[in-house]
Protein backbone atom coordinates (compact mmCIF):
# COMPACT_ATOMS: atom_id res chain seq x y z
CA UNK A 1 0.00 0.00 0.00
CA UNK A 2 1.27 3.45 -0.89
CA UNK A 3 1.89 5.90 1.90
CA UNK A 4 0.40 9.37 1.72
CA UNK A 5 1.47 10.64 5.10
CA UNK A 6 0.86 14.30 4.37
CA UNK A 7 -2.24 13.89 2.27
CA UNK A 8 -5.19 15.70 3.78
CA UNK A 9 -8.47 13.92 3.13
CA UNK A 10 -12.08 14.90 3.66
CA UNK A 11 -13.74 11.98 5.42
CA UNK A 12 -16.64 11.08 7.66
CA UNK A 13 -15.63 9.97 11.14
CA UNK A 14 -16.82 6.45 10.39
CA UNK A 15 -14.81 6.34 7.16
CA UNK A 16 -11.73 7.57 9.03
CA UNK A 17 -12.00 4.61 11.41
CA UNK A 18 -12.00 2.18 8.49
CA UNK A 19 -8.99 3.81 6.79
CA UNK A 20 -7.09 4.00 10.09
CA UNK A 21 -7.77 0.34 10.86
CA UNK A 22 -6.24 -0.81 7.59
CA UNK A 23 -3.24 1.50 8.05
CA UNK A 24 -2.66 0.32 11.62
CA UNK A 25 -2.32 -3.23 10.34
CA UNK A 26 -5.48 -4.58 11.96
CA UNK A 27 -5.87 -8.33 11.34
CA UNK A 28 -9.62 -8.56 11.46
CA UNK A 29 -12.80 -6.52 11.58
CA UNK A 30 -16.09 -8.22 12.44
CA UNK A 31 -19.25 -6.17 12.32
CA UNK A 32 -22.92 -5.89 11.63
CA UNK A 33 -24.56 -2.82 10.07
CA UNK A 34 -26.43 -0.30 12.17
CA UNK A 35 -26.97 3.44 11.69
CA UNK A 36 -25.13 5.72 12.43
CA UNK A 37 -21.94 3.67 12.07
CA UNK A 38 -22.58 1.52 8.98
CA UNK A 39 -19.96 3.42 6.97
CA UNK A 40 -17.23 1.67 8.97
CA UNK A 41 -18.15 -1.70 7.48
CA UNK A 42 -19.14 -0.19 4.11
CA UNK A 43 -15.82 1.63 3.75
CA UNK A 44 -13.84 -1.48 4.68
CA UNK A 45 -15.78 -3.50 2.12
CA UNK A 46 -15.13 -0.82 -0.51
CA UNK A 47 -11.41 -0.61 0.26
CA UNK A 48 -11.02 -4.42 0.13
CA UNK A 49 -7.98 -4.62 2.44
CA UNK A 50 -7.94 -8.43 2.16
CA UNK A 51 -6.33 -7.86 -1.23
CA UNK A 52 -3.64 -5.52 0.11
CA UNK A 53 -2.79 -6.08 3.79
CA UNK A 54 -4.61 -9.41 4.14
CA UNK A 55 -6.96 -7.95 6.76
CA UNK A 56 -10.13 -9.97 7.24
CA UNK A 57 -13.38 -7.98 6.95
CA UNK A 58 -16.45 -9.95 7.81
CA UNK A 59 -20.11 -9.06 8.14
CA UNK A 60 -21.25 -11.45 10.82
CA UNK A 61 -24.80 -12.76 11.21
CA UNK A 62 -25.32 -10.63 14.31
CA UNK A 63 -23.59 -8.33 16.78
CA UNK A 64 -23.26 -11.24 19.20
CA UNK A 65 -21.48 -13.32 16.58
CA UNK A 66 -19.21 -10.40 15.70
CA UNK A 67 -18.01 -9.79 19.26
CA UNK A 68 -17.35 -13.51 19.76
CA UNK A 69 -15.30 -13.55 16.56
CA UNK A 70 -13.35 -10.69 18.11
CA UNK A 71 -12.97 -12.77 21.31
CA UNK A 72 -11.57 -15.64 19.30
CA UNK A 73 -9.24 -13.51 17.24
CA UNK A 74 -8.01 -11.64 20.32
CA UNK A 75 -7.27 -14.94 22.09
CA UNK A 76 -4.84 -15.77 19.31
CA UNK A 77 -2.99 -12.45 19.66
CA UNK A 78 -4.46 -10.87 16.53
CA UNK A 79 -5.36 -7.18 16.39
CA UNK A 80 -9.13 -7.43 16.00
CA UNK A 81 -12.01 -5.03 16.27
CA UNK A 82 -15.73 -4.52 15.92
CA UNK A 83 -17.97 -1.50 15.65
CA UNK A 84 -21.64 -0.89 16.24
CA UNK A 85 -24.09 1.61 17.66
CA UNK A 86 -25.91 1.60 20.99
CA UNK A 87 -28.45 -1.28 20.67
CA UNK A 88 -25.78 -3.37 18.94
CA UNK A 89 -23.23 -2.60 21.64
CA UNK A 90 -25.72 -3.73 24.29
CA UNK A 91 -25.83 -7.09 22.50
CA UNK A 92 -22.04 -7.29 22.65
CA UNK A 93 -21.76 -6.80 26.42
CA UNK A 94 -21.43 -10.47 27.34
CA UNK A 95 -18.57 -10.88 24.90
CA UNK A 96 -16.90 -7.69 26.11
CA UNK A 97 -16.98 -8.95 29.70
CA UNK A 98 -15.36 -12.22 28.55
CA UNK A 99 -12.65 -10.37 26.60
CA UNK A 100 -11.91 -8.21 29.67
CA UNK A 101 -11.85 -11.29 31.93
CA UNK A 102 -9.61 -13.11 29.49
CA UNK A 103 -7.14 -10.19 29.64
CA UNK A 104 -7.26 -9.83 25.89
CA UNK A 105 -6.64 -6.83 23.65
CA UNK A 106 -9.42 -5.73 21.32
CA UNK A 107 -10.99 -2.54 20.03
CA UNK A 108 -14.73 -1.90 20.18
CA UNK A 109 -16.23 1.18 18.54
CA UNK A 110 -19.59 2.54 19.66
CA UNK A 111 -21.04 5.36 17.57
CA UNK A 112 -23.85 6.19 19.96
CA UNK A 113 -27.46 6.83 18.96
CA UNK A 114 -30.46 7.83 21.02
CA UNK A 115 -32.01 5.23 23.30
CA UNK A 116 -33.08 3.44 25.38
CA UNK A 117 -34.37 0.49 23.40
CA UNK A 118 -34.14 0.60 19.64
CA UNK A 119 -34.49 4.37 20.08
CA UNK A 120 -33.51 6.67 17.26
CA UNK A 121 -30.66 6.85 14.78
CA UNK A 122 -29.79 10.41 15.80
CA UNK A 123 -26.74 11.26 17.96
CA UNK A 124 -26.54 10.55 21.68
CA UNK A 125 -24.06 10.10 24.53
CA UNK A 126 -26.35 8.02 26.69
CA UNK A 127 -24.06 4.97 26.75
CA UNK A 128 -21.55 6.71 29.03
CA UNK A 129 -22.52 4.62 32.05
CA UNK A 130 -22.45 1.43 29.99
CA UNK A 131 -18.98 2.20 28.63
CA UNK A 132 -17.23 3.45 31.77
CA UNK A 133 -19.00 1.57 34.57
CA UNK A 134 -18.97 -1.90 33.13
CA UNK A 135 -21.87 -2.64 30.84
CA UNK A 136 -21.31 -6.33 31.05
CA UNK A 137 -21.15 -8.35 34.27
CA UNK A 138 -18.29 -8.45 36.73
CA UNK A 139 -15.62 -6.06 37.98
CA UNK A 140 -13.92 -4.84 34.85
CA UNK A 141 -13.11 -1.65 33.01
CA UNK A 142 -12.57 -0.72 29.40
CA UNK A 143 -10.14 1.97 28.36
CA UNK A 144 -12.66 4.42 26.92
CA UNK A 145 -11.54 7.01 24.37
CA UNK A 146 -13.92 9.81 23.36
CA UNK A 147 -13.02 11.38 20.00
CA UNK A 148 -14.19 14.94 19.30
CA UNK A 149 -13.10 15.19 15.67
CA UNK A 150 -12.68 13.10 12.56
CA UNK A 151 -8.92 13.33 13.10
CA UNK A 152 -9.32 11.75 16.52
CA UNK A 153 -11.54 9.01 15.06
CA UNK A 154 -8.54 8.09 12.91
CA UNK A 155 -5.92 8.59 15.62
CA UNK A 156 -7.76 6.69 18.36
CA UNK A 157 -7.82 3.46 16.37
CA UNK A 158 -4.04 3.24 16.77
CA UNK A 159 -4.08 4.63 20.31
CA UNK A 160 -6.84 2.22 21.31
CA UNK A 161 -4.97 -0.81 20.00
CA UNK A 162 -1.64 0.35 21.47
CA UNK A 163 -3.16 0.78 24.94
CA UNK A 164 -5.16 -2.40 24.60
CA UNK A 165 -2.07 -4.49 23.80
CA UNK A 166 0.03 -2.67 26.42
CA UNK A 167 -2.38 -3.50 29.26
CA UNK A 168 -4.06 -6.58 27.77
CA UNK A 169 -7.50 -5.13 28.25
CA UNK A 170 -10.13 -4.16 25.67
CA UNK A 171 -10.42 -0.52 24.61
CA UNK A 172 -13.50 1.28 23.37
CA UNK A 173 -13.86 4.29 21.11
CA UNK A 174 -17.01 5.95 22.41
CA UNK A 175 -18.12 8.25 19.62
CA UNK A 176 -21.50 9.71 18.75
CA UNK A 177 -23.61 10.15 15.63
CA UNK A 178 -22.25 13.65 15.02
CA UNK A 179 -18.60 12.61 15.00
CA UNK A 180 -19.41 9.47 13.00
CA UNK A 181 -21.42 11.25 10.31
CA UNK A 182 -19.65 14.59 9.91
CA UNK A 183 -16.86 15.18 7.41
CA UNK A 184 -13.71 17.07 8.31
CA UNK A 185 -10.12 17.29 7.22
CA UNK A 186 -8.06 14.36 8.37
CA UNK A 187 -4.46 13.32 7.94
CA UNK A 188 -4.42 9.55 8.04
CA UNK A 189 -1.74 7.81 10.09
CA UNK A 190 1.13 6.24 8.14
CA UNK A 191 0.43 2.71 6.92
CA UNK A 192 2.31 -0.11 8.56
CA UNK A 193 2.23 -3.80 7.70
CA UNK A 194 0.32 -6.33 9.78
CA UNK A 195 2.47 -8.15 12.33
CA UNK A 196 4.05 -11.40 11.22
CA UNK A 197 3.37 -14.64 13.12
CA UNK A 198 6.81 -14.36 14.73
CA UNK A 199 6.06 -10.80 15.84
CA UNK A 200 2.73 -11.88 17.31
CA UNK A 201 4.45 -14.75 19.11
CA UNK A 202 7.04 -12.32 20.57
CA UNK A 203 4.49 -9.67 21.54
CA UNK A 204 1.83 -12.06 22.84
CA UNK A 205 3.48 -15.08 24.51
CA UNK A 206 0.07 -15.73 26.11
CA UNK A 207 -1.72 -16.12 22.78
CA UNK A 208 -3.60 -19.37 22.20
CA UNK A 209 -2.08 -20.28 18.84
CA UNK A 210 -0.35 -23.64 19.31
CA UNK A 211 2.66 -24.78 21.33
CA UNK A 212 5.46 -22.91 19.52
CA UNK A 213 8.14 -24.60 21.59
CA UNK A 214 6.13 -24.55 24.82
CA UNK A 215 5.38 -27.76 26.65
CA UNK A 216 1.72 -26.87 26.94
CA UNK A 217 -0.64 -25.08 24.66
CA UNK A 218 -1.82 -21.66 25.85
CA UNK A 219 -5.49 -21.76 26.79
CA UNK A 220 -7.72 -18.70 26.96
CA UNK A 221 -10.52 -19.14 29.46
CA UNK A 222 -12.55 -16.97 31.80
CA UNK A 223 -13.91 -19.88 33.88
CA UNK A 224 -12.37 -20.37 37.32
CA UNK A 225 -14.49 -22.31 39.78
CA UNK A 226 -12.04 -22.02 42.68
CA UNK A 227 -12.95 -18.80 44.51
CA UNK A 228 -9.38 -18.32 45.81
CA UNK A 229 -8.01 -18.47 42.29
CA UNK A 230 -10.85 -16.35 40.92
CA UNK A 231 -10.16 -13.66 43.49
CA UNK A 232 -6.51 -13.68 42.40
CA UNK A 233 -7.68 -13.10 38.84
CA UNK A 234 -9.74 -10.16 40.04
CA UNK A 235 -6.85 -8.71 42.04
CA UNK A 236 -4.63 -8.96 38.97
CA UNK A 237 -7.24 -7.16 36.86
CA UNK A 238 -7.59 -4.44 39.48
CA UNK A 239 -3.82 -3.95 39.57
CA UNK A 240 -3.88 -3.42 35.83
CA UNK A 241 -6.69 -0.89 36.19
CA UNK A 242 -4.75 1.06 38.85
CA UNK A 243 -1.75 1.24 36.46
CA UNK A 244 -4.00 2.51 33.68
CA UNK A 245 -5.45 5.13 36.03
CA UNK A 246 -1.93 6.27 36.92
CA UNK A 247 -0.53 6.40 33.40
CA UNK A 248 -3.22 6.92 30.83
CA UNK A 249 -5.52 9.78 31.85
CA UNK A 250 -5.94 12.10 28.88
CA UNK A 251 -7.83 15.38 28.70
CA UNK A 252 -7.76 18.76 27.04
CA UNK A 253 -8.28 22.20 28.57
CA UNK A 254 -9.55 25.16 26.55
CA UNK A 255 -9.44 28.74 27.86
CA UNK A 256 -9.34 27.65 31.49
CA UNK A 257 -6.47 29.94 32.55
CA UNK A 258 -8.64 32.90 33.50
CA UNK A 259 -11.98 31.09 33.60
CA UNK A 260 -14.51 31.70 36.37
CA UNK A 261 -16.88 29.05 35.05
CA UNK A 262 -16.10 25.65 33.62
CA UNK A 263 -17.88 23.53 31.04
CA UNK A 264 -17.11 19.81 31.08
CA UNK A 265 -18.06 17.94 27.93
CA UNK A 266 -16.78 15.10 25.72
CA UNK A 267 -17.17 14.15 22.06
CA UNK A 268 -19.44 16.31 19.91
CA UNK A 269 -20.72 18.21 22.95
CA UNK A 270 -17.21 19.52 23.58
CA UNK A 271 -17.20 21.00 20.08
CA UNK A 272 -20.54 22.71 20.68
CA UNK A 273 -19.24 23.99 24.03
CA UNK A 274 -16.19 25.54 22.33
CA UNK A 275 -18.55 27.63 20.22
CA UNK A 276 -20.50 28.51 23.36
CA UNK A 277 -17.24 29.70 24.91
CA UNK A 278 -16.46 31.87 21.86
CA UNK A 279 -19.93 33.43 22.14
CA UNK A 280 -19.80 33.78 25.94
CA UNK A 281 -16.38 35.41 25.94
CA UNK A 282 -17.57 37.89 23.31
CA UNK A 283 -20.13 38.88 25.96
CA UNK A 284 -17.51 39.09 28.72
CA UNK A 285 -18.31 35.79 30.44
CA UNK A 286 -15.07 34.06 31.43
CA UNK A 287 -15.75 30.41 30.75
CA UNK A 288 -13.44 27.54 29.85
CA UNK A 289 -13.74 23.88 28.91
CA UNK A 290 -12.33 20.65 30.22
CA UNK A 291 -12.75 17.83 27.72
CA UNK A 292 -12.05 14.33 28.97
CA UNK A 293 -10.37 12.37 26.17
CA UNK A 294 -10.27 9.21 28.25
CA UNK A 295 -13.65 8.73 29.92
CA UNK A 296 -12.08 5.83 31.77
CA UNK A 297 -9.65 6.48 33.30
CA UNK A 298 -11.45 9.72 34.17
CA UNK A 299 -9.52 13.00 34.60
CA UNK A 300 -10.71 13.41 38.19
CA UNK A 301 -7.56 15.15 39.45
CA UNK A 302 -7.62 17.77 36.69
CA UNK A 303 -11.28 18.51 37.41
CA UNK A 304 -10.65 18.65 41.15
CA UNK A 305 -7.78 21.09 40.61
CA UNK A 306 -9.86 23.34 38.33
CA UNK A 307 -12.85 23.20 40.69
CA UNK A 308 -10.79 25.04 43.36
CA UNK A 309 -11.03 28.29 41.42
CA UNK A 310 -14.34 27.99 39.57
CA UNK A 311 -17.55 29.74 40.61
CA UNK A 312 -19.49 26.89 39.07
CA UNK A 313 -19.34 23.98 36.65
CA UNK A 314 -21.81 22.96 33.94
CA UNK A 315 -21.52 19.40 32.62
CA UNK A 316 -22.99 19.19 29.11
CA UNK A 317 -23.96 15.80 27.68
CA UNK A 318 -26.33 14.22 25.18
CA UNK A 319 -27.98 12.32 28.03
CA UNK A 320 -30.02 12.89 31.16
CA UNK A 321 -26.98 13.20 33.44
CA UNK A 322 -24.30 10.50 33.45
CA UNK A 323 -20.75 11.94 33.35
CA UNK A 324 -21.99 14.63 35.76
CA UNK A 325 -21.85 11.97 38.51
CA UNK A 326 -18.12 11.44 37.95
CA UNK A 327 -17.55 15.20 37.84
CA UNK A 328 -19.38 15.60 41.17
CA UNK A 329 -17.26 12.80 42.70
CA UNK A 330 -14.13 14.63 41.50
CA UNK A 331 -15.27 18.07 42.66
CA UNK A 332 -16.28 16.86 46.14
CA UNK A 333 -18.58 19.80 46.72
CA UNK A 334 -15.90 22.45 46.20
CA UNK A 335 -18.12 24.33 43.78
CA UNK A 336 -21.66 23.83 42.43
CA UNK A 337 -21.92 21.28 39.61
CA UNK A 338 -24.98 21.44 37.36
CA UNK A 339 -26.00 19.40 34.33
CA UNK A 340 -27.31 20.36 30.91
CA UNK A 341 -28.40 17.62 28.57
CA UNK A 342 -30.66 16.82 25.65
CA UNK A 343 -31.81 13.28 25.00
CA UNK A 344 -33.45 11.10 22.39
CA UNK A 345 -31.24 12.21 19.50
CA UNK A 346 -31.62 15.97 19.96
CA UNK A 347 -28.33 17.86 19.58
CA UNK A 348 -28.43 21.24 21.30
CA UNK A 349 -26.92 24.30 19.67
CA UNK A 350 -24.27 26.55 21.26
CA UNK A 351 -26.86 29.15 22.31
CA UNK A 352 -28.85 26.59 24.30
CA UNK A 353 -25.68 25.72 26.20
CA UNK A 354 -25.00 29.40 26.92
CA UNK A 355 -28.60 29.88 28.11
CA UNK A 356 -28.19 26.87 30.41
CA UNK A 357 -24.90 28.25 31.76
CA UNK A 358 -26.63 31.53 32.59
CA UNK A 359 -29.67 29.90 34.12
CA UNK A 360 -28.05 27.05 36.03
CA UNK A 361 -24.61 28.31 37.00
CA UNK A 362 -24.12 32.08 36.67
CA UNK A 363 -27.66 33.02 37.87
CA UNK B 1 -12.83 34.60 7.08
CA UNK B 2 -15.54 32.22 8.14
CA UNK B 3 -18.66 31.13 6.25
CA UNK B 4 -21.34 29.23 8.11
CA UNK B 5 -23.77 27.81 5.57
CA UNK B 6 -26.92 25.71 5.66
CA UNK B 7 -28.14 24.01 2.48
CA UNK B 8 -31.64 22.58 2.81
CA UNK B 9 -34.21 21.01 0.54
CA UNK B 10 -35.74 17.67 -0.39
CA UNK B 11 -33.79 14.44 -0.38
CA UNK B 12 -32.66 13.81 -3.96
CA UNK B 13 -32.06 17.45 -4.89
CA UNK B 14 -28.35 17.05 -4.36
CA UNK B 15 -28.21 18.99 -1.10
CA UNK B 16 -25.63 16.77 0.57
CA UNK B 17 -23.44 16.40 -2.52
CA UNK B 18 -23.51 20.15 -3.15
CA UNK B 19 -22.29 20.64 0.41
CA UNK B 20 -19.64 17.99 -0.05
CA UNK B 21 -18.29 19.56 -3.24
CA UNK B 22 -18.20 22.96 -1.53
CA UNK B 23 -16.39 21.48 1.48
CA UNK B 24 -13.92 19.71 -0.78
CA UNK B 25 -13.18 22.95 -2.64
CA UNK B 26 -12.56 24.61 0.73
CA UNK B 27 -10.15 21.85 1.65
CA UNK B 28 -8.25 22.25 -1.63
CA UNK B 29 -8.13 25.99 -0.96
CA UNK B 30 -6.37 25.33 2.36
CA UNK B 31 -9.33 26.19 4.58
CA UNK B 32 -10.67 24.42 7.62
CA UNK B 33 -13.94 22.72 6.68
CA UNK B 34 -16.75 20.80 8.29
CA UNK B 35 -19.76 19.07 6.72
CA UNK B 36 -22.52 17.94 9.04
CA UNK B 37 -25.59 16.31 7.52
CA UNK B 38 -28.96 15.89 9.14
CA UNK B 39 -28.73 12.17 8.44
CA UNK B 40 -31.25 9.40 8.48
CA UNK B 41 -34.95 9.28 7.68
CA UNK B 42 -34.82 12.83 6.31
CA UNK B 43 -33.26 11.41 3.19
CA UNK B 44 -36.19 9.23 2.27
CA UNK B 45 -38.51 11.61 0.47
CA UNK B 46 -38.46 14.13 3.30
CA UNK B 47 -36.26 17.13 3.87
CA UNK B 48 -32.47 16.95 3.78
CA UNK B 49 -30.02 19.51 5.04
CA UNK B 50 -26.33 19.93 5.60
CA UNK B 51 -24.29 22.47 7.55
CA UNK B 52 -21.05 23.43 5.81
CA UNK B 53 -18.43 25.64 7.46
CA UNK B 54 -15.42 27.07 5.63
CA UNK B 55 -13.01 28.94 7.85
CA UNK B 56 -9.46 30.24 8.03
CA UNK B 57 -9.34 29.18 11.66
CA UNK B 58 -10.11 25.98 13.57
CA UNK B 59 -13.82 25.18 13.53
CA UNK B 60 -15.41 24.75 16.93
CA UNK B 61 -18.95 23.47 16.59
CA UNK B 62 -20.10 21.65 13.45
CA UNK B 63 -23.66 22.16 14.75
CA UNK B 64 -25.02 25.71 14.54
CA UNK B 65 -28.20 27.62 15.30
CA UNK B 66 -27.59 30.63 13.05
CA UNK B 67 -26.00 30.89 9.63
CA UNK B 68 -24.27 33.48 7.41
CA UNK B 69 -25.84 31.93 4.33
CA UNK B 70 -28.88 29.71 3.79
CA UNK B 71 -29.47 27.96 0.45
CA UNK B 72 -33.12 26.95 0.53
CA UNK B 73 -34.73 24.60 -1.97
CA UNK B 74 -38.23 23.97 -0.63
CA UNK B 75 -41.00 25.55 1.45
CA UNK B 76 -40.43 23.42 4.56
CA UNK B 77 -36.79 24.43 4.68
CA UNK B 78 -37.64 28.08 4.11
CA UNK B 79 -40.10 27.96 7.00
CA UNK B 80 -37.49 26.31 9.21
CA UNK B 81 -34.36 28.29 8.37
CA UNK B 82 -35.41 31.82 7.33
CA UNK B 83 -35.40 33.03 10.93
CA UNK B 84 -31.99 31.48 11.52
CA UNK B 85 -30.05 33.58 8.99
CA UNK B 86 -27.85 36.07 10.86
CA UNK B 87 -28.89 39.73 10.45
CA UNK B 88 -27.04 41.03 7.39
CA UNK B 89 -26.70 37.45 6.10
CA UNK B 90 -27.81 35.99 2.81
CA UNK B 91 -30.77 33.78 1.92
CA UNK B 92 -30.69 32.15 -1.51
CA UNK B 93 -33.85 30.32 -2.49
CA UNK B 94 -35.37 28.64 -5.50
CA UNK B 95 -38.88 30.10 -5.97
CA UNK B 96 -40.11 26.88 -7.65
CA UNK B 97 -42.84 25.47 -5.41
CA UNK B 98 -42.56 28.31 -2.90
CA UNK B 99 -45.96 29.73 -1.94
CA UNK B 100 -44.84 31.86 1.01
CA UNK B 101 -41.86 34.00 0.05
CA UNK B 102 -39.17 35.10 2.50
CA UNK B 103 -40.36 37.95 4.74
CA UNK B 104 -37.14 39.20 6.36
CA UNK B 105 -35.89 42.66 5.45
CA UNK B 106 -32.71 42.64 7.56
CA UNK B 107 -31.00 40.07 5.31
CA UNK B 108 -30.16 39.90 1.63
CA UNK B 109 -32.56 37.65 -0.28
CA UNK B 110 -31.74 36.19 -3.70
CA UNK B 111 -34.34 34.26 -5.68
CA UNK B 112 -32.51 31.90 -8.05
CA UNK B 113 -34.68 30.14 -10.60
CA UNK B 114 -32.52 27.06 -10.66
CA UNK B 115 -35.25 24.47 -11.28
CA UNK B 116 -36.34 26.32 -14.38
CA UNK B 117 -32.76 26.78 -15.58
CA UNK B 118 -31.94 23.12 -14.94
CA UNK B 119 -34.93 21.94 -16.99
CA UNK B 120 -34.11 24.44 -19.76
CA UNK B 121 -30.52 23.19 -19.93
CA UNK B 122 -31.71 19.65 -20.62
CA UNK B 123 -29.62 18.35 -17.70
CA UNK B 124 -31.87 18.57 -14.67
CA UNK B 125 -29.34 16.63 -12.61
CA UNK B 126 -26.99 19.62 -12.67
CA UNK B 127 -29.54 21.49 -10.53
CA UNK B 128 -27.33 21.63 -7.46
CA UNK B 129 -24.34 22.86 -9.48
CA UNK B 130 -26.44 25.77 -10.80
CA UNK B 131 -27.15 26.72 -7.21
CA UNK B 132 -23.52 26.28 -6.23
CA UNK B 133 -22.55 28.67 -9.04
CA UNK B 134 -25.09 31.21 -7.81
CA UNK B 135 -23.85 30.84 -4.24
CA UNK B 136 -20.20 31.30 -5.21
CA UNK B 137 -21.03 34.35 -7.34
CA UNK B 138 -22.78 36.01 -4.38
CA UNK B 139 -20.26 34.77 -1.78
CA UNK B 140 -16.95 34.14 -3.56
CA UNK B 141 -15.47 31.99 -0.79
CA UNK B 142 -13.60 29.62 -3.13
CA UNK B 143 -12.61 30.02 -6.80
CA UNK B 144 -14.77 28.16 -9.34
CA UNK B 145 -11.72 26.38 -10.74
CA UNK B 146 -11.01 24.95 -7.29
CA UNK B 147 -14.55 23.58 -7.23
CA UNK B 148 -13.91 21.91 -10.59
CA UNK B 149 -10.69 20.41 -9.19
CA UNK B 150 -12.77 19.21 -6.25
CA UNK B 151 -15.12 17.45 -8.67
CA UNK B 152 -12.15 15.67 -10.22
CA UNK B 153 -11.13 14.45 -6.77
CA UNK B 154 -14.57 13.46 -5.50
CA UNK B 155 -16.08 11.88 -8.61
CA UNK B 156 -15.00 8.37 -9.56
CA UNK B 157 -13.00 8.39 -12.86
CA UNK B 158 -15.91 6.82 -14.78
CA UNK B 159 -17.87 10.02 -14.16
CA UNK B 160 -15.08 12.44 -15.09
CA UNK B 161 -16.65 12.91 -18.53
CA UNK B 162 -19.46 14.75 -16.74
CA UNK B 163 -17.16 17.39 -15.25
CA UNK B 164 -17.40 19.83 -18.20
CA UNK B 165 -21.20 19.63 -17.92
CA UNK B 166 -21.04 20.45 -14.22
CA UNK B 167 -18.58 23.26 -14.86
CA UNK B 168 -20.99 24.75 -17.39
CA UNK B 169 -23.82 24.48 -14.86
CA UNK B 170 -21.75 26.32 -12.24
CA UNK B 171 -21.00 29.11 -14.75
CA UNK B 172 -24.68 29.24 -15.77
CA UNK B 173 -25.56 29.52 -12.07
CA UNK B 174 -23.27 32.51 -11.78
CA UNK B 175 -25.13 34.18 -14.66
CA UNK B 176 -28.49 33.59 -12.95
CA UNK B 177 -27.57 36.03 -10.20
CA UNK B 178 -25.56 38.48 -12.26
CA UNK B 179 -28.29 41.10 -12.23
CA UNK B 180 -29.20 40.79 -8.55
Amino acid sequence: MKQHEEEVKLLKGNEAIAHAAIRYGVDGYFGYPITPQSEVLETLEALMPWETTGMVVLQAESEVAAINMVYGGASSGKAVMTSSSSPGVSLKQEGISYIAAGELPALIVNVMRGGPGLGTIQPSQADYFQAVKGGGHGDYHLIVLAPASVQEMADFVGLGFDLSFKYRTPAMILADGVIGQMMEKVVLPPAKPRRTDAEIEAQCPWAARGKHGRKQRNVSTTLELDPQAMEKNNIRLQETYRKIEQNEVRFEEYMTDDAEYLLVAFGCMSRICRKTIEDARAQGIKVGLLRPITLWPFPSEAISRLAERMKGILVCELNAGQMVEDVRLAVEGKTPVRHFGRTGGIVPNPTEVLDALRKEVIK
Amino acid sequence: MKNEIIIAGFGGQGVLSMGKILAYAGLLDGKEVSWMPAYGPEQRGGTANVTVILSDEMISSPVLDTYDVAVILNQQSLDKFESRVKPGGLLIYDPYGIHRKPQRTDIKVAAVEATEAAIESGNPKTYNMLLLGALLKLVPMVPIETVVKGLEKTLPPRHHKLIPLNREAILRGEQLVENL
